[in-house]
């Protein structure tokens, strides 16, 4: 944590109300999202309980499960959530602009240019916090081994092909979510704590509620004992008032209502199987109960109750699960409204442009038929995501300093950048033959950048290119620096692109479009004691879906994988065996 | 899990070690019975259990074996979920957790969580192990340490051991708890292997997987902090005559009777360190949370925020420094300060007022 944000959690503190932890939206925002609220059972670390899932805020779909621990209803839970989600996911498939990508030839390895589709918008998924992050991964993880009937005619429990198609693109953008800066999915906590700065510790701002209440307390109340409020107020219930943002629960709701709620159902559920059998034995038909008319008529009637019964039984379980999701979902929601009063980033469109790169190339990849993901990255794979986030990382830090003068002060105050009043413009040029102009400016300004003689500074410029300099001295409250690039390739420099005495500008210590380190080799040219070939080259082609973004990734793998998807095929994952206590 | 006695554990255990030891037999492995009357007798058994299976050279299965470990010089008893004994003689600590293992990994933190209790399991073992070491050249402490409780038996054994060194080992809590381990290091260490069996559910069902986890990051960790913890008597005679944290419990052993008031006073008394950290593990949390942040303290906020603020300590402090109420502007801290207080009013003026400010491209320049 900087100093500058320090700071404002002090005044937080001081006064109960939240600051500014931003100028600007430094994440995407749909002007659709998918949102995703789900709860998990206690003690079955990942069993599916319920969910409210949806585009709308007003009409969120409810999907519960009324026995968590009955297999048929969690697998109808998650084909019903492929309904409701693979849809959103798919619809961004189609609408597509052109767009050039540099990919190794397949017989001379050199890089040409293809021209490729790139998707003109992507999914994006909301949920409320890092665990549901978390969870997303874990469903992902579960549902796109799934057998259909189709594969697998012999499979126990086959499951509809939208099921391991909506896993596929769970792990994608799990994956995708590692990317610093990406927005396919996010938690909302993890957006809200960017960019506003509460009193209160990094790990209370996990509680969306409280988060939200430091945010934007209800009139009258401060952040603070709003917070307060939401972490541990409970009803006359003994429950929560405002349940966890999940997917655990709230333990007490567990004991006091939930338990005894499908403890209900599951009775109910008994009756009905035991009237059933009960109209059975007792059908004339079968012989074994003297054939009375009346007794075959309770015996519809007790069949008839024990159905209502079970339905309302299971009403209670969802309305209960409902209660403890529907404060969350608002609260997402809540989150969404505050975001979008923040004006977006200059360079928030750009990383955008890469999710939509990522997302164009899995949809690329389901559409040729490619395996699912693998359980474990191969080692060339895990280097490249590896690589591929340290240069989002970077590229994440330049871009926020640049879009927003917050976060710029706190690359200033960690003498990374200096910003100040041009005082004096001097006019230098090089001694070659056609002289190039080298102004040099004076700056003052009370920075104290960390700079050594000829080191590299960087400058954004009007129309978004990076202007280059060299630092030269420090002189009394002020800095010199030579322009080394940028002003054109004329003689005298293009107009506005050497500033003027007056002008307020800003220099950068790191570069302003950071690129990766050196190259990975190709997946042939790997040695085996890094996942190089032979075996490796089959799984790697399946892992070719880095969930990172753009481009530069797929480049190196893409053709590897047209050539081996057969043996992909073969090589891909074996599903999970099924056994009796399965809990996802 | 352990309904087989434990054979499927070993099983499990043998095929992660890969070491070329024999493979248990298709059969029930053996599986000692440790019962026995209160925490002494239970740990006494352990130790003399493991003795013998040690002895036998054969892997054994110890299910939910009692250890001793001194903590702040008083026997603080363990109880891991299991033990198991290798061929060779081997010690081996397994840990048994809820939280799945997909695809051969598990929550980072939950491990670690795991890792660290299980060294504590190991550094038990080892000082064991240091006794056991002595005890082999001599079969007759290890039977007559069976029966006795564990202050009385290395009283006992005092006298007999070499130079009497066992008995200042054990009962000496306060000298570094490295020490056994490390005086036998050829033995004990060895005997005790510093991998633990973690055993969790596979993916999504719950049969058991298991992966080796080493454990010795966490082995030194806890043995400093061990070593740095001060003495019970020490701790208990820092607090005000008559302190007690007794609920004073009624005959359903449920039921507090102690008054609230006189049980806060009682924990008020104690100095508490409180940091966010603590709200995950303790129940006391939000009770030194709301005592911290009443009091102003800095730590509210996280335990890392200390560093960057030198010596003031408190939220007020901090904002008078920055402010330039407060504080001596030759303090590095209170200069940082100060220029951060700078630095971000300057950024959220130029955020306000215009926000695309004179350097076109770079919003960022305030
Ligand atoms: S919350 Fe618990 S661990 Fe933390 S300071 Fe208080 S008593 Fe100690």
């Amino acid at each position: 944590m900087s100093l500058i944000t320090t700071l404002a959690r002090m005044e937080a503190a001081g006064d109960g109300h939240a600051r500014p932890g931003a100028t600007v939206r430094h994440r995407h925002l749909a002007e659709r999202p998918l949102v995703l609220v789900p709860l998990t059972t206690a003690g079955e670390a990942g069993a599916p309980l319920g969910a409210l899932v949806g585009t709308d805020r007003e009409a969120p779909r409810l999907l519960v499960v009324a026995q968590p621990r009955d297999r048929d209803l969690r697998f109808a839970f998650l084909a019903d959530l492929a309904d409701a989600m693979l849809p959103y996911f798919e619809a961004y498939g189609d609408d597509v602009e052109a767009a050039e990508r540099s990919e190794a030839d397949p017989e001379t390895g050199k890089k040409v240019k293809v021209e490729v589709e790139l998707c003109a918008d992507a999914p994006q998924l909301l949920v409320p916090s890092a665990a549901g992050v978390e969870y997303v991964r874990l469903l992902g993880r579960s549902m796109r081994f799934r057998r259909t009937a189709e594969q697998d005619p012999d499979t126990p429990y086959p499951a509809p092909p939208r099921v391991p198609l909506l896993g596929r693109w769970l792990t994608h953008i799990g994956e995708r979510a590692r990317v610093p800066g990406s927005s396919l999915l996010l938690a909302m906590t993890q957006v809200l704590a960017r960019h506003w700065t509460t009193g209160q510790s990094n790990l209370e701002d996990q509680h969306l509620g409280a988060l939200l209440a430091w945010i934007d307390p209800p009139p009258g109340t401060t952040g603070a004992e709003a917070a307060l409020r939401a972490e541990l107020a409970r009803g006359a219930d003994g429950l929560l008032t405002t349940p966890p943002a999940g997917p655990a629960t709230d333990p007490a709701f567990d004991n006091r209502r939930l338990a005894p709620a499908i403890a209900r159902y599951d009775a109910a559920r008994a009756e009905v199987l035991d009237a059933a059998r009960g109209r059975f034995e007792g059908d004339p038909g079968a012989g074994t109960v003297p054939p009375e008319a009346s007794g075959a008529g309770s015996a519809r009637a007790r069949q008839h109750a024990a159905h209502e019964a079970l339905r309302a039984a299971e009403r209670e379980v969802r309305e209960l699960v409902a209660s403890q999701l529907r404060p969350t979902w608002d609260a997402v929601w809540h989150g969404v409204d505050l975001l979008r009063a923040l004006p977006e980033g200059g360079r928030v469109a750009d990383r955008w442009k890469r999710d939509r790169w990522s997302y164009t190339a899995h949809r690329d990849r389901v559409r040729a038929g490619e395996p699912p993901q693998p359980k474990r990255d191969d080692a060339v794979t895990a280097a490249q995501k590896l690589s591929a986030r340290e240069t989002a990382q970077a590229q994440l830090d330049a871009q926020e300093a640049l879009d927003d003068p917050l976060v710029m002060a706190g690359r200033r105050l960690a003498g990374e950048a200096f910003a100040g009043e041009v005082s004096e413009v001097l006019m230098t040029y090089t001694e070659a033959k056609v002289p190039r102009p080298r102004p040099l400016l004076t700056i003052r300004t009370e920075d104290r950048p960390y700079l050594e003689e000829h080191a590299k500074v960087y400058r954004a410029l009007a129309d978004g290119r990076t202007q280059t300099g060299e630092f030269v001295a420090y002189e009394p409250g002020a800095l010199v620096v030579r322009v080394t690039g940028g002003m054109g390739r004329g003689k005298t420099p293009e107009p506005g692109s050497v500033p003027d005495k007056g002008d307020r500008v800003c220099w950068t210590l790191f570069e302003h479009a950071p690129r990766g380190g050196p190259e990975l080799p190709d997946p042939e040219h790997t040695p085996w004691t890094h996942g190089g070939p032979p075996v490796a080259s089959g799984a790697g082609a399946g892992g070719a879906d880095t969930g990172d973004s753009g481009p530069a990734p797929v480049r190196a793998f893409e053709p590897a994988a047209a050539a081996v998807a057969p043996v992909a095929a073969l090589a891909a994952d074996q599903p999970d065996p099924v056994t009796s206590e399965d809990f996802l | 899990m352990k309904a087989d006695g434990g054979a499927e554990l070993v099983r499990l255990l043998h095929e992660r070690l890969g070491d070329g030891s024999p493979a248990p037999g298709p059969g029930p492995v053996a599986a000692p019975d440790l019962t026995a009357a209160g925490p002494e007798g239970r740990t006494a058994r352990t130790e003399l259990a493991l003795r013998e299976a040690t002895a036998a050279g054969e892997w054994a299965f110890f299910d939910h074996p009692m250890l001793a470990l001194s903590v702040a010089g008083s026997p603080a008893y363990l109880e891991p979920d299991a033990i198991v004994v290798h061929p060779d003689g081997g010690w081996t600590v397994v840990e048994i957790k809820s939280f799945p293992m997909v695809d051969g990994s598990a929550d980072a933190a939950k491990v670690g969580a795991a890792a660290r209790q299980a060294a504590v399991y190991v550094l038990a073992l080892g000082e064991l192990a240091g006794r056991h070491t002595d005890g082999e050249e001599r079969p007759g402490g290890a039977a007559r340490a069976a029966g006795d409780g564990l202050a009385d038996r290395t009283a006992a054994r005092g006298p007999e051991g070499s130079g009497g060194d066992a008995a200042d080992r054990t009962a000496g809590g306060a000298q570094a708890p490295g020490g056994p381990l490390a005086d036998h290091a050829a033995g004990a260490a060895e005997r005790v292997r510093h991998r633990v069996l973690l055993v969790c559910p596979k993916d999504f069902s719950n049969t058991p997987t298991a992966e080796l986890v080493d454990v010795r990051k966490q082995l030194a960790t806890t043995r400093r902090q061990l070593s740095r913890l001060t003495r019970i008597e020490a701790l208990a005679a820092a607090l005000p005559e008559g302190t007690t944290f007794d609920l004073r419990l009624s005959e359903d052993g449920r039921t507090a009777t102690r008054p609230v008031e006189e049980l806060l006073a009682a924990v008020e008394s104690v100095d508490a360190a409180y940091a966010p950290d603590c709200l995950a593990v303790c129940e006391l949390a939000f009770h030194c949370r709301e005592r911290t942040r009443a009091a102003g303290a800095v730590e509210s906020l996280g335990r890392g925020v200390r560093g960057e603020l030198g010596d003031l300590t408190t939220v007020e402090a901090v904002l008078a420094a920055a402010r330039g109420e407060a504080g001596d502007a030759g303090d590095p801290a209170v200069e940082a300060l100060r220029r951060a207080a700078a630095l971000r009013s300057e950024a959220l003026a130029a955020a306000s007022y215009g926000g695309r400010p004179v350097d076109g491209g770079a919003a960022g320049c305030g």
